[in-house]
C-alpha cells in the first residue's frame, strides 16, 4: 500500500511537471497488474515496453496497480500527464479504461484481453494462447506413460477453459486414452499452493504437469519428481532444465512497437486484435531434445500449420462432456465461440466450478 | 486414489511439511501475545524473513547464514513494532497492520533483483531411512532440520510457559502488567523480548517458504499464511499444543482437498477450497470448549497499552 502511495505521489509530481510543459514529446504509458519482476505475465508486457523504448519512443509504467478504483485514477493520471497512448494490461482494467477514454478523446487507449471498445479511441488486443496449448497437448499425449495429464488451473474464466480444452483435444488426437485431471487453485500465483497442487496431481498418477498459473513452483516440483512439465508465459527452462519440454511465451513487443509508431505518426485506428502463432504474439520456447527428434519435428510442423491456418486448435467434430456436438465435423470454432467458451470438451474430468 | 500404506505415509509427510511455516509463526506470535502484545504484523515479518533468507542465500551461497539472517531480519523489523508500541505507546492493532503493509512493500523492493533466480537444494536429513522404511519412513525421515525444530517447538513452548520462571513472568506480564510491574518486573523489557522472539520465529517461517518449501523468491509469496497463523493462535486459545494440532489440520485438509480434486470427486471445488478454514475452526473450537481453561490461557491485557507511571 505504501508503494501505491509513493507511486501516486510520483504520479502527481509527474502531473505537475507535465502541465508546465504543454508541448511535451510523444509518450506511451503502461499500466501493469503485477510487479515487472513476476517472471510471467507482467514481465512479458514490460519486455514489450522496453522494445518500444528501444524504438526511440519515451515510455512510462506503473506496476502492481489493483484492478478497481485505483486503476481508474492511475490511468487518468497518465492521460492527464501528457501520455498519448496508454496500454492497460489486465482484464480488470476494462471499465476504468473506457471511462477515462471518454474524457480524453485525444489520447489513445489499448486494453489487453478485454472486449469493450465504447469509444473510438479504445482498441483491444489479446493473444491466442490456446494455439500454444494445442502444441503442449500434442507433446503431452505422446510423452505420457500413465495417460494422465495434470493441469493446474487458476480461475474458471473462458481463457483458462479454452486452454484446457485445446490441450485435451490435441492430446486425444495422438492418444485417445488420455485423461486430463484438473486442480483449481483460485489464485494467479501462490507458489506454495501451486506446488502442493502439482504434487497432488503427480501423486494421483499424472506424469505431465502443466499450469495456467504464473509461478515457477509447479515446474520445480515436476523436476524433482522426474515428470514432464511446461512453462507458462515466459521461458521457465532454467527452473527445471530436465523436466520442461517447452514454454508458451507471450510476445507483446512487435504489437506494442507497431501501435506506438502508428499513434505517433497519426495512423492509429481503433481495432480488435487477437494474434497468435502466425503473428508471433504467441511463441514457443526451444523444444527439449529429450522428447526425441521425430516428435520435435512433428510439433514444429504442427506449429507451422497452426500459424499458416492449415490446422486449427478447435476443428470439429468436438463434443462436450455429455456428448452434445459443439463444433460440427469439418468446421472450426469461430472467434465468438472461443471468446465465450464455458464448457469442457469430452475427455476432461470433473465439473467447471460455477 | 491409491491407498497403499507407503502412499499414505508420503501424504502425511507432505502435510507435515506444509504446516511448518504456520507452526513457527504461530508459536512465535503465541509468546508475543502471552506477554500482552498483539502484533498483527506476522505476515509482514514472514515476508521480510522470506526475502532476507533468499537474498542472503544468493549473495553468500550459504544456507546457514541465510536461515540465521532471516531470523535476524524478522527480529529487526519486529523491533520497529516494539519501539512504536512499547516506547512510543502507539496502538497495537494499527501498528501491526502498518507493519504488514510495510513488510510486503519493503520485501518487494528488496526482492526486485532476486526474482527468477532458482533456489538452492536444502539438505534433507535421513533420506536413506525415508526410502528404506515403508509408511513410517516418509513420515519421520527425509525432512529439513527446520521441520524437526518446528515440531519440537510447541512442546518446548508449552514447557517454557508452564514450568519455567521466565515463562511465569511472561504470563504475569500478559495477565496484569500493573501487578507485575509492582512486583519489580520490567514489563517493557519483557514485552520487548517477546516481540523480538516472535519476530525471529516469523522470519524463520518466511525463510522456510523461500528456502525449502518453494525455493525461490516471488512477491507476496507468503500468500496470507501469516494471517492464518494469527487466527490459529486465537482459535487454539493460546495453547502451543493446540496450535500444532490446528496447523496440522489446516495443512492436512489443504493438501487432501487438492488430492480430492485430482481424483475427480464430484464435490463443488469452492467447498473443497473453503474446507481447510472451516474444519480448522470447528476442530479447534470443539477441543477448546473448556471455558475455565480458556480464561486461564487468555492473556487478559492483550493489546492494551501499558504505561508505567513515574
Amino acid at each position: 500500500m505504501y508503494k501505491l502511495f509513493l507511486r501516486s505521489l510520483i504520479s502527481v509530481l509527474f502531473l505537475l511537471g507535465f502541465s508546465l510543459n504543454a508541448n511535451a514529446e510523444f509518450k506511451v504509458g503502461f499500466v501493469y497488474v503485477g510487479p515487472t519482476g513476476d517472471h510471467g505475465w507482467t514481465y512479458q508486457h514490460d519486455e514489450g515496453r522496453k522494445a518500444v523504448e528501444a524504438a526511440g519512443i519515451k515510455t512510462t509504467y506503473v506496476e502492481s496497480v489493483p484492478e478497481g478504483a485505483d486503476a481508474e485514477r492511475v490511468i487518468r493520471q497518465l492521460a492527464q500527464s501528457g501520455h498519448d497512448l496508454i496500454f492497460t494490461t489486465s482484464f480488470g482494467y476494462m471499465d476504468p479504461t473506457n471511462k477515462v477514454a471518454k474524457d480524453f478523446p485525444n489520447v489513445k487507449f489499448e486494453h489487453a484481453t478485454g472486449y469493450k471498445r465504447d469509444h473510438s479511441n479504445v482498441s483491444t488486443y489479446s493473444a491466442r494462447f490456446y494455439e500454444g496449448r494445442t502444441l503442449l497437448g500434442h507433446m503431452a499425449g505422446k510423452m505420457t506413460k500413465t495417460n494422465t495429464i495434470g493441469y493446474i488451473a487458476s480461475f474458471p474464466i473462458p481463457e483458462v477453459i479454452r486452454g484446457i480444452n485445446a490441450m485435451t483435444l490435441a492430446a486425444q488426437k495422438v492418444n485417445p486414452d488420455i485423461k486430463t485431471k484438473i486442480v483449481w487453485v483460485f489464485t494467479w500465483y501462490d507458489p506454495g499452493k501451486e506446488s502442493e497442487a502439482a504434487q497432488a496431481l503427480i501423486d494421483q498418477g499424472a506424469d505431465i504437469i502443466m499450469q495456467h498459473t504464473d509461478s515457477t513452483a509447479p515446474v520445480q516440483v515436476a523436476e524433482k519428481a522426474g515428470v514432464w512439465s511446461f512453462g507458462q508465459a515466459s521461458d521457465m527452462q532454467r527452473f527445471a532444465p530436465k523436466s520442461i519440454l517447452t514454454s508458451i511465451i507471450d510476445d507483446w513487443a512487435p504489437y506494442y512497437v507497431e501501435r506506438s509508431i502508428a499513434a505517433r505518426d497519426g495512423t492509429w485506428k481503433q481495432q480488435d486484435t487477437w494474434h497468435g502463432l502466425k503473428e508471433g504474439m504467441v511463441a514457443m520456447a526451444p523444444y527439449n531434445s529429450a522428447m526425441g527428434g521425430d516428435l520435435v519435428k512433428e510439433v514444429e510442423q504442427l506449429q507451422k500449420d497452426l500459424a499458416s491456418g492449415k490446422a486449427h486448435s478447435f476443428t470439429g467434430p468436438i463434443y462436450d462432456q455429455k456428448g452434445n456436438i459443439l463444433v460440427a465435423e469439418g468446421a472450426v470454432a469461430d472467434d465468438g465461440m472461443l471468446a465465450g467458451m464455458n464448457v469442457y470438451v469430452k475427455g476432461v474430468e470433473g465439473d467447471i466450478p460455477q | 486414489m491409491s491407498f497403499d500404506l507407503n502412499f499414505i505415509g508420503i501424504l502425511i509427510g507432505a502435510i507435515m511439511a506444509s504446516s511448518v511455516p504456520l507452526i513457527l509463526a504461530a508459536s512465535g506470535e503465541l509468546i508475543t501475545e502471552r506477554s500482552g502484545v498483539l502484533n498483527l504484523g506476522v505476515e509482514g515479518m514472514m515476508i521480510i524473513g522470506a526475502i532476507s533468507g533468499f537474498a542472503l542465500m544468493v549473495v553468500t551461497d550459504n544456507l546457514f547464514f541465510a536461515v540465521i539472517g532471516s531470523m535476524f531480519s524478522g527480529l529487526i523489523i519486529s523491533l520497529i513494532f516494539g519501539l512504536l508500541t512499547q516506547s512510543l505507546l502507539t496502538n497495537h492493532v494499527a501498528t501491526g497492520l502498518a507493519l504488514t503493509i510495510f513488510g510486503i512493500g519493503m520485501s518487494a523492493m528488496i526482492g526486485k533483483n532476486f526474482v527468477g533466480i532458482p533456489g538452492k537444494e536444502f539438505p534433507l536429513l535421513f533420506l536413506s531411512l525415508k526410502e528404506s522404511i515403508p509408511f513410517l519412513g516418509p513420515i519421520f525421515f527425509g525432512h529439513s532440520i527446520i521441520l524437526y525444530f518446528a515440531f519440537g517447538l510447541p512442546f518446548l513452548t508449552n514447557y517454557f510457559l508452564k514450568k519455567t520462571k521466565t515463562g511465569l513472568i511472561i504470563r504475569a506480564v500478559g495477565d496484569s502488567p500493573t501487578s507485575a510491574s509492582n512486583q519489580g518486573i520490567n514489563v517493557t523489557l519483557v514485552r520487548y523480548s517477546c516481540i523480538l522472539y516472535g519476530g525471529a520465529m516469523c522470519g524463520l517461517a518466511g525463510a522456510y517458504l523461500s528456502l525449502i518449501y518453494t525455493p525461490q523468491w516471488i512477491e507476496n509469496m507468503t500468500g496470507g499464511r501469516g494471517w492464518i497463523a494469527l487466527a490459529l493462535v486465537v482459535f487454539a486459545t493460546w495453547s502451543p499444543i493446540k496450535v500444532l494440532i490446528g496447523a496440522l489440520i489446516f495443512g492436512g485438509i489443504t493438501i487432501l482437498q487438492l488430492h480430492m480434486q485430482a481424483v475427480g470427486l464430484r464435490i463443488p471445488v469452492q467447498l473443497l477450497s473453503a474446507l481447510p478454514y472451516i474444519m480448522t475452526i470447528i476442530v479447534l473450537v470443539v477441543i477448546s470448549r473448556d471455558s475455565r481453561k480458556i480464561k486461564l490461557n487468555t492473556p487478559t491485557s492483550l493489546g492494551q497499552i501499558f504505561y508505567k507511571e513515574k
